[in-house]
Order: C-alpha cells, then sequence, then structure tokens
C-alpha cells in the first residue's frame, strides 16, 4: 500500500511516500498509525498525538475507524492550512 | 474552473475574461490572499505551500460543485499557487460572477473558508530564527463551520 506524508509528519519522518505491505492485523486506519509508531523515532513523533492526524483514504478524508482493505493509497498529515 | 499551479496569476485578466464573456453576469465577487510579511511573533521571510497533488483538485473541484449548487452562479474560478512564495505575492484567487450581487459575495466567502480547511494545503514558514509549519487556527475552523447546512 501506498502511504504519503505532507507538513510536519512527513518532516519528522523524513520522507514523502513509501510502498508498505500491512500486516494481517492492521485493518483500520487507527492500526496502520499504530504500526507506523514502532517504525522509528521519527514516526513516533510524528504519531504521539492521533488527534492532531488528519487522513485520507484514496484521496477522500476518512477517520481512525475507516477500514483499509481493498485501499490503494493512504495519506496522513496535520490540519490543513491552504487559502 | 480549478487551477493548482506553481505560477502567479492576474487576477484582473481573470475578472476582465469573465465580465467579457457572460452577459448575464451582473456582479463579480473576487478575494485575494497574500503572503504577509509578519505573523504575531516573527517577521516572515518567505512561505512554502505543499499540497498533494490529485486531491487538492479533487476537494476543489467538489467545493465548486457546491458552490454551484447553492447559489445562482454564472462563473466561478480558483486558482491555488503551491511552491515557495515571499511576501506580498499572491497565494489564493477566488472569483465568483452572478446575476445578483449577494450570491456572488456569499459564494465567494464560502469558498475561501472552506477551502483554507478543507483543501490539503500545508504553509511552512520562513523566519529570521529558522522555519515552522503553520499551525490550524480555531478561527479558521469556526469560519468553516459555519457553512454547514
Amino acid at each position: 500500500m501506498r502511504i504519503l506524508y505532507f507538513g510536519w509528519v512527513r518532516t519528522n519522518i523524513g520522507l514523502g511516500e513509501e510502498e508498505i505491505s500491512l500486516p494481517p492485523h492492521v485493518e483500520n486506519v487507527e492500526d496502520l498509525i499504530g504500526f507506523l509508531r514502532d517504525q522509528g523515532d521519527g514516526y513516533r513523533t510524528a504519531f504521539e498525538n492521533i488527534k492532531t492526524i488528519r487522513v485520507a483514504v484514496d484521496q477522500e478524508m476518512a477517520g481512525m475507524e475507516t477500514l483499509l482493505s481493498g485501499s490503494r493509497e493512504v495519506a496522513l498529515f496535520p490540519p490543513m492550512t491552504g487559502g | 474552473m480549478i487551477r493548482v499551479q506553481k505560477e502567479d496569476f492576474d487576477a484582473g485578466q481573470e475578472i476582465g475574461a469573465i465580465s467579457a464573456r457572460n452577459f448575464e453576469v451582473g456582479g463579480v465577487a473576487s478575494f485575494i490572499g497574500l503572503v504577509r510579511g509578519a505573523n504575531e511573533k516573527s517577521q516572515i521571510t518567505a512561505m512554502t505551500l505543499e499540497h498533494y497533488p490529485g486531491m487538492t483538485e479533487k476537494i476543489l473541484f467538489g467545493l465548486e460543485a457546491e458552490a454551484r449548487t447553492r447559489w445562482r452562479l454564472e462563473d466561478l474560478l480558483i486558482i491555488h499557487r503551491y511552491g515557495r512564495m515571499t511576501p506580498g505575492e499572491q497565494i489564493v484567487l477566488v472569483i465568483t460572477a452572478s446575476a445578483h450581487r449577494e450570491d456572488a459575495l456569499q459564494s465567494c466567502q464560502f469558498l475561501i473558508d472552506r477551502l483554507k480547511t478543507g483543501a490539503p494545503f500545508w504553509k511552512n514558514e520562513e523566519t529570521p530564527v529558522g522555519n515552522h509549519w503553520v499551525e490550524a487556527k480555531t478561527e479558521d475552523e469556526t469560519a468553516s463551520q459555519r457553512w454547514q447546512k
């Protein structure tokens, strides 16, 4: 699965995107964040406070409960600051 | 129409084009967002806008569709830039055109309020003491939510 990072999630982790094979226990977005949090210090910092993380699944805004089965792309990022 | 681009834009030219091609238009409203030279804490030397290519366009098209449903609009244009910009540079342009001023003015405000918190852009400011990501403001969220139906 393609995982994308933006804003300070990207700068904490140190990369903009990566391809990850999800372990079988990762069913929804919250599981994915829990899994990523254990991938290193940058990931731990980025996902320290899950309340500050916004998520899009296949480019649609999603929630922590959103199931990932069949999805191609997940993006994790801070609240948006456009305009 | 939606344009997500690195290049600057000419608001006067865009408004002129909208006014010239449709004589049903009785009023045009516009908003231009600019890079400021300072925030509450420090001077800003530059700002970089990061975005999520693909999703940005999708969200903006969705906002265009919603505005066209809620107001009687003859024309609508959103241009949003990404990349590095310096103070005074234009970031975003919203133009709405309608037979009636209320529809033009309200939809213009709706679009800018909604895209600030709903379109996948992230601002990184450069200051004399270093770079930082801009935090989302509660008042922007409140401004966006007042358009909830």
